[in-house]
């Protein structure tokens, strides 16, 4: 995905692998826990993102909450609903447009798969077009289940490496 | 007072229609495509027919003429339906537009033509609404596989 | 990354003008990923400084397939794709459906089930209603309205997918009746959320309805007229707000809708005001009619005793050999509707929700057609958007209550 490219490490110091790994531990903390998502919102999955966002099932307990409805601006994708065809080539053209880093949530069996509309209308998942992060099954998914998938992508980013400055560190 | 009106429209219309029945509460008059717009204004003059709820069309390929055209309208002030079928032929799918009288015929004529290929003479804005540009085929009729993808954006090799 | 590289994307559409007709305007795309379209509308816009001139509405960028995949599903399995036609009201959906494939069978339904069913709908439109105005509110700043409304609307969910199973799309509908009947204490827990209701709806009431920058923003933008309303095919809170009290509940009484008292709420001016206005007065007359019709349920059954479409008890299935093979030819192949076809029409929470079906027999229907009144509106729209300014757009939009799944189908 987009940080994960492998590190050459083989000629750098203890004291720097330290730096590098404490480095990746702080900028991981912090960029999971100010996520600024972009709802690339289409269909039905829209409801539980609104009931996700909002008092009983709060995503800004995570950081997560501030939607940026511009890609510029934003880092974490989330393909909410069905992508049809006709909305493929905007939804590759809102990826492209984000910087690095993001990620990608695929919400809802018909982001993730199509779910059951396997017809000539829509995209058999988003992953045919674009890398994906974490896919979030359900018809919709309950909130607590975009819960659970928003605590794996935050464990995941955590876990990442982050090159701030090159590509070593 | 529905009953009533639909009984005046097919006796006013009956001539004109090639057939008229009464189907679950609403009058259905089959006809030939020539009548339809002097049909149809006639139906929203006279009987007061303003709510043209939709335009839609059946495919039947083992039959010749193949297609349905089949039309609902609905009367504010008497609370009834009618329904209006014409029948055209693959080679030459053509009915005439209603888009001078009802404004709401622009978007479900689009629709129809797109999806069954039925050509609307007088509407020039038959552009695709539902699908996009670059589809070919009409996915609703029969003879259109149902898994058969036109994809816009070239898939890339996804990992298992 | 393994992405093949960018040289062009193709444009899904082809916008009606490519160039201004006044000097000086610029044509501007909105959508169809943008906050306020609401998911999956384009509107390509020429500005002539902050004034919208025309407009071109695109939609479809929805368009799941849904006449197609009911062809190849039998009657009952399509329920589901029924039911994300419109995914806020996914009720309604349902039982304007079941009711089209009842007539072509020929059935009438328990009291207990019309009651239900009328219940049902009315609270799946208030549950609409509500994500309507909280959206629409907050795309002009009121967050707060919105957190309030999709509080009380979560309490819904969760209350209906007590009973149901699922919080948003249903599939609860069965041809010939319901798939089960209410648990206990479903309708205790109706009353309690029905009261709380009074509570976060008056505390909206309060927030917006004088206030001086929601009646700037809302009176006397996105007018339209009763009789341009009809010509370009609105129904539903649309064509209430303009003034003229047409709702197919009392017009054509369907369900149990003949039964009981309620009132029509129309608008004066067709404004984006009086939209607003009618749908927080439809859900104060849906709370009056689940109130009346939770005296009106008496026990009974909820399916009718119909072997063509209704499966048999489990006890019966497994020790009786005609439940067995009554259940198993229902799911099998499908309930068996007779040859013919029907329109039936429901008022849904956006207006006139119509299903075309023609039928040749056998389990698995010819056509199934959606009559959906948010893609008439759409045709229509432009009516509302002309003229007024770029800003006025988004409250315009969101008043429409434009649902894609509904009108892309």
């Amino acid at each position: 995905m987009s940080t994960t490219t492998p590190v050459p490490r083989g000629e750098k110091s203890a004291a720097f692998e330290y730096l590098t790994t404490r480095k990746d531990e702080f900028v991981g903390w912090a960029r999971k826990f100010s996520l600024f998502p972009y709802p690339f919102v289409t269909a039905c999955c829209a409801m539980e993102f609104m009931s996700v966002s909002s008092t009983l099932y709060d995503t800004d307990r995570f950081g997560a909450a501030l939607p940026r409805f511009t890609p510029r601006q934003s880092d974490l994708l989330m393909v909410v609903g069905t992508v049809s065809h006709k909305q493929a080539p905007i939804l590759r053209k809102v990826y492209e447009q984000m910087c690095e880093p993001k990620w990608v949530i695929a919400f809802g069996v018909c982001a993730t798969s199509g779910g059951f509309y396997q017809n000539y209308a829509a995209l058999p998942g988003i992953d045919k077009i674009i890398p994906v992060d974490l896919y979030i099954p359900g018809c919709p998914p309950r909130p607590e289940m975009v819960i659970d998938g928003i605590m794996k992508l935050q464990d995941r980013i955590a876990n990442q490496r982050h090159p701030i400055i090159n590509q070593d560190f | 007072m529905g009953g009533n009106l639909l009984d005046r429209v097919q006796a006013s219309l009956g001539g004109q229609a090639l057939a008229t029945d009464m189907v679950h509460g609403i009058l259905v008059l089959q006809i030939a495509p020539e009548s339809l717009v002097t049909l149809v204004s006639h139906l929203r003059q006279q009987h007061g027919f303003d709510l043209f709820l939709d335009v839609t069309a059946v495919d039947w390929p083992q039959r010749q003429p193949r297609f349905d055209v089949v039309y609902h309208f609905y009367s504010t002030r008497d609370f009834v339906r009618v329904r209006v079928k014409t029948r055209v032929d693959e080679a030459d799918p053509t009915v005439d537009t209603l888009v001078p009288l009802y404004g709401s015929a622009r978007y479900m004529e689009r629709e129809c033509h797109e999806m069954y290929g039925i050509r609307f003479r007088g509407n020039d804005d038959l552009r695709p609404l539902l699908l996009y540009e670059g589809f070919v085929g009409h996915p609703l009729r029969k003879d259109y596989p149902k898994q058969k993808e036109q994809p816009l954006v070239p898939y890339r090799n996804v990992q298992p | 990354m393994s992405l093949p590289p960018l040289t062009s994307l193709p444009n899904p559409i082809r916008p009606a003008f490519t160039k201004g007709l006044t000097p000086g305007s610029v044509i501007v795309n909105i959508g169809p990923s943008h906050p306020a379209t609401h998911g999956t509308i384009q509107i390509v816009a020429e500005i002539s400084g902050e004034r919208v001139v025309r407009t071109d509405v695109h939609c479809g960028y929805l368009h799941r397939g849904f006449e197609k995949e009911c062809e190849s599903h039998t009657w009952h399995t399509l329920i589901p794709y029924v039911d994300r036609l419109n995914y806020c009201s996914a009720l309604i959906n349902d039982f304007a459906y079941c009711e089209a494939v009842e007539k072509l069978l020929g059935i009438e339904l328990t009291p207990r089930c019309r009651h239900l069913r009328t219940l049902l709908s009315e609270y799946s439109r208030i549950a609409d209603h509500l994500t309507c105005i909280a959206a629409a509110l907050m795309e002009m700043g009121a967050m707060t309205a919105f957190l309030y409304l999709v509080t009380i609307r979560d309490y819904v969910y969760e209350h209906i997918a007590d009973l149901t199973g699922a919080r948003v799309t249903h599939s609860y509908g069965r041809i010939g009746g319901l798939a089960r009947d209410l648990p206990d204490g479903w309708l205790r827990r109706l009353e309690e959320i029905l009261d709380q209701m009074d509570t976060f709806v008056d505390r909206v009431h309060g927030l917006v309805d004088r206030n001086r920058i929601f009646i700037d923003r809302m009176r006397d933008v996105g007018v339209i007229g009763t009789a341009e309303a009809i010509n370009w095919g609105f129904t539903g809170p649309i064509l209430r707000s303009t003034g003229a009290p047409r709702d197919l509940r009392k017009d054509t009484p369907y369900l149990s809708y003949g039964e009981l008292e309620f009132e029509i709420p129309v608008g004066i001016k067709g404004d984006n005001y009086d939209r607003y206005y009618v749908r927080m007065r439809e859900i104060d007359e849906s709370k009056h009619m689940i109130r009346q019709l939770i005296d009106l349920l008496q026990p009974g059954p909820v399916s009718v005793d119909d072997r063509r479409c209704t499966l048999p008890d489990k006890e019966a299935v497994y020790t009786e050999i005609e439940a067995l093979i009554n259940h198993f030819k229902l799911i099998m192949e499908g309930p068996q509707v007779p040859a013919g076809e029907t329109y039936s029409a429901h008022e849904g929470a956006n207006g006139e929700l119509g299903f075309y079906l023609v039928s040749v027999g056998g389990g698995v229907p010819w056509k199934v057609h959606c009559r959906s009144p948010s893609f008439v509106h759409m045709g229509g729209a432009h009516r509302m958007l002309d003229g007024y300014q770029l800003a006025d757009l988004v409250p315009t939009f969101g008043s429409i209550n434009m649902i894609g799944g509904e009108c892309d189908r």
